[in-house]
């Protein structure tokens, strides 16, 4: 029998007393001990079906027809007593965002005991939990405060949580967009081993079909509400027949090429050409104040050398603390370097004042990793385009308004978007913004902060194809920020792998992939999902 | 940590000191002649006097110094308890205060716990209430109690349940029937302002992730607003309550001189009428170093109900993610 058996689902939101509907006919069955994966985009009400299985639809959300069992007990209609019975005994969630899915003000050790307790554990159960979900030092743990535990050990209390209920379903919501892919995937990889050995069933949400493949034995794929198509990974991958599948596909750097990352660009014996961008030796040390060891040093950055060629991208990739976003930070000339060089366009920035760094920073824009927080939500489309014309006093009204019609064009917009506001957009096109609004002073040089690690996979990979057309018209030169390889191979020339502030590994990216010579690189690639297939293949 | 505490102190002292000389500077110059004040309290025309005897007496209160002279004067006597003498009463200021503080302490401390007792239960019931009807009134509610005048709800009060149903005296300041509608009267401002921040604070804390998180595990949703909403959405209201007692004292002006409660509130409202220098300014300060003491006790208490503010080091670094075998 099915541990969850839905047939004929449908999930709606009441939204000023119309019902608009969300999730639409599905049928979904989930055996024990079965993995199965949902991929969809956002909006295609895979978070929808979640929730309805757990039990947590939002207070506008309502099942208006069709059935969801899980465990034997119908849950659509159900009282909240009933459905409390089925949360974390039956069902267990581990949340989208580790960073902020633990009550900040409660002990770890307390948040998970309370999971212990409901079910009628003994309380040094805790640490046996914390233990199977991969925590060091459990006692220790235990007792510490969220704030003090890294996004990884966070992710694991949130299995320990969840593992604490002894449920038969353990649901995982988008667990792979808010970490580093190399502690994702250790975290998954771990999740997934336990699974296995307790018998639980796992039932994975994503939008990343890569994903999904590497670990589910099922997949089904939705779209607007609706199961698109359902099979196991071979199958799906394999024999695709819908059209949005094979977009997916597509969108995944490694399913696209059978499991292969082949890299958009190869400059491998190529000409370099002359540089925009030369960071030399740059090292930037941090003052920490420590009440106990006094003040101290803390080098974020040690010599790291880093060349951007004229119209090429240059990427660099590590982990959260590698140093890469201070590199970026200095190369704009927000940070001061400790020591080292920096030229921009043939100028040294480092030791310029405020003032003298201002015409400079003309020719080098930036692009922001969150596409949600990057717009001031009180401005127009059309006044954040036009905000560095404004500054910088370039034309009159009538002529910014020109420029803004032209930029939007250029990032695909519609110019009647000038008139809105950030909140009537997707990420996507909020990202398309940002673009343009950092094209908006024709600089040479744009700094790509982890544009696309907030996006659903189709929307990234518009976004990359965006970049890469942008780059081929206008000449533009990139600084790429990613903790991504599988970006990265879409969009990049060449490459710089960092490690603790220090560059460990250089080149051209098609060299790199094809030739990684530190363990680090090659982690970083084996991270890059869709690993299964190429095993299969 | 101590670094921490020593700080907060001299920041409390220093907003006590400037409170004091702030309050001293716009009396000293208010367009009048405080000796003029206090000869006419005492029934003497100034023109009677001679010249002698009114320099005699500008020297016995000090006011033939100059202004640093009396400032420090005042200041030097506050920081020894004594605030000089009382214009138009002519008895010592502390013996005003120490006969009144008392009464004005008991119904400033009674309506401060009671809006947090009324305050923190609206929040809490219209918040956790699931009939939307319900909901929206009581998240209503505080607006409209916050928007009466204070003299309206005790005249309200006294008509209504003095003069029509008899239960509570109208006037006075004998036992504790007495304290329930002045009380009553000063709750009704501060609660709804308590109760306005709590229930933002409340709908901010419950769509946080972390409520998902420990609706999943399986707790009833009153576990969930008890132990895991409140105390996070009672941190941002924390600081607004040295501004809450701060109002408690600032409505017992309005609210003694209503019910004719002998009290410090009644007693700045005949001394600002009488222009009675020293003791508006004990009064001030009073108020000040209350307010400014209750600031300081919530400042401290802070780190201690949330844990992300620590004062003993620099800045909090996670620890680093461990690979573990499995």
């Amino acid at each position: 029998m099915s541990l969850v058996d839905i047939k004929g689902l449908d999930v709606g939101y009441v939204r000023h007393r119309k019902v608009q509907p969300a999730v639409i006919g599905l049928d979904l069955a989930v055996a024990p001990a079965e993995v199965v994966a949902i991929v969809g985009e956002s909006g295609s009400g895979k978070t929808t079906t979640a929730n309805a299985i757990i039990g947590l639809l939002p207070a506008n959300g309502r099942i208006t027809a069709g059935s969801a069992v899980v465990d034997g007990v119908e849950t659509a209609g159900a009282s909240e007593r009933t459905l409390r019975r089925l949360r974390g005994s039956v069902v267990g969630l581990i949340p989208q965002d580790p960073m902020v899915g633990l009550n900040p003000t409660k002990r770890v050790g307390a948040q998970i005991a309370e999971a212990v307790r409901l079910r009628g554990g003994a309380p040094e159960e805790v640490f046996e939990h914390l233990a199977e979900a991969g925590v060091p030092d459990p006692e220790l743990r235990a007792r510490q405060y969220p704030h003090e535990l890294s996004g990884g050990l966070r992710q694991r209390v949130l299995i320990a949580i969840a593992l604490a209920g002894k449920p038969k379903l353990i649901i995982a919501d988008e667990p792979t967009s808010a970490l580093d892919v190399t502690v994702q995937k250790r975290i998954l990889d771990h999740l997934g081993g336990l699974v296995r050995e307790q018998g639980i069933s796992l039932l994975i949400i994503t939008h990343d079909l890569a994903v999904a493949a590497d670990r589910a034995d099922r997949i089904i794929v939705m779209q607007n509400g609706r199961k698109v198509e359902q099979g196991d990974p071979a199958a799906i991958l394999g024999t695709p027949r819908e059209r949005y599948t094979r977009q997916l596909i597509a969108a995944a750097p490694r399913l696209a090429h059978a499991g292969r990352v082949v890299p958009r660009f190869d400059v491998r014996g190529q000409e370099k050409p002359e540089p925009i961008l030369e960071l030399t030796d740059v090292s930037k040390t941090f003052a920490v104040s420590d009440l106990r060891r006094g003040a101290r040093g803390f080098n974020a950055l040690d010599k790291v050398s880093v060349t951007v060629p004229r119209g090429q991208t240059h990427a660099l990739v590590g982990e959260s603390g590698c140093g890469k976003t201070t590199t970026l930070r200095i190369a704009l000339g927000l940070e001061t370097a400790t020591s080292g060089s920096v030229k921009l366009d043939g100028d040294e920035i480092v030791g310029r004042s405020w003032n003298r760094l201002r015409p400079l920073r003309r020719k080098a824009q930036l692009v922001h990793q969150d596409p949600f927080a990057t717009l001031d939500p009180k401005f127009t489309i059309g006044q954040s385009i036009t905000e560095p014309l404004v500054s910088f006093r370039i034309g009159n009204r009538k002529s910014r308004l020109e420029r803004a019609r032209e930029l939007l064009d250029q990032v695909a917009l519609p110019a009647s978007y000038l008139d809105r506001l950030p909140s009537e957009l997707s990420g996507g096109q909020r990202q398309r913004v940002a673009i343009a609004r950092a094209l908006a002073l024709r600089p040479d040089l744009i700094m790509l902060d982890e544009p696309v690690s907030a996006l659903d996979v189709l929307v990234q990979e518009q976004i990359l194809q965006l970049l890469a057309d942008l780059q081929a018209a206008l000449g533009l030169s990139y600084l790429f920020v990613s903790h991504d390889l599988g970006v990265v191979a879409e969009l990049a020339h060449t490459v710089s792998v960092m490690s603790h502030g220090k560059v460990v590994e250089q080149g051209p990216v098609a060299e790199v992939f094809t030739n990684p010579q530190s363990p680090y690189t090659q982690e970083l690639i084996d991270a890059i999902p869709g690993r299964r297939v190429a095993d299969a293949v | 940590m101590t670094r921490y505490i020593v700080g907060r102190i001299v920041q409390a002292v220093a907003v006590l000191w400037a409170a004091f000389t702030l309050t001293f500077a716009i009396l000293y110059l208010l367009p009048s002649d405080p000796m003029e004040l206090q000869l006419a309290a005492a029934g003497v025309q100034e023109d009677s006097l001679t010249p002698d005897q009114l320099a005699a007496m500008k020297q016995r209160f000090g006011l033939d110094q100059s202004i640093w002279a009396q400032y420090w004067h005042h200041l030097t006597g506050v920081l020894h308890g004594d605030f000089g003498t009382s214009l138009s009463q002519q008895v010592p200021v502390s013996d005003l205060l120490t006969a009144r503080i008392g009464g004005t302490l008991t119904l400033s401390v009674s309506a401060a716990l009671l809006s947090l007792v009324a305050g923190a239960t609206l929040a809490y019931l219209a918040t956790f209430a699931r009939w939307n009807p319900l909901r929206v009134f009581l998240t209503r509610l505080p607006a409209l109690g916050a928007s009466f005048p204070q003299f309206f709800v005790a005249l309200f009060l006294i008509q209504f349940f003095s003069f029509q149903l008899g239960w509570f005296p109208a006037t006075g300041n004998e036992g504790a029937q007495s304290l329930v509608m002045p009380v009553v009267t000063i709750s009704v401002l501060t609660s709804s302002v308590l109760a306005q921040v709590l229930i933002k604070s409340f709908d901010e804390t419950l769509s946080q992730p972390y409520i998902a998180t420990a609706r999943a595990k399986g707790l009833s949703r009153s576990a969930v607003h008890l132990k895991h909403a409140f105390r996070n959405a009672a941190l941002p209201a924390m600081t607004i309550l040295g501004v809450l007692v701060g109002l408690t004292v600032t409505s017992s002006i309005v609210v003694e001189t209503v019910f004719t409660r002998e009290g410090v509130g009644k007693l700045a409202q005949e001394s600002v009428l009488s222009q009675d220098v020293p003791v508006v300014l004990a009064v001030v300060t009073v108020a000040a170093a209350m307010f400014v003491l209750v600031n300081l006790v919530v400042d401290l208490l802070y780190p201690l109900l949330d844990p992300r503010i620590s004062h003993t080091r620099g800045r909090v670094r996670p620890a680093p993610e461990v690979v573990t075998a499995t």
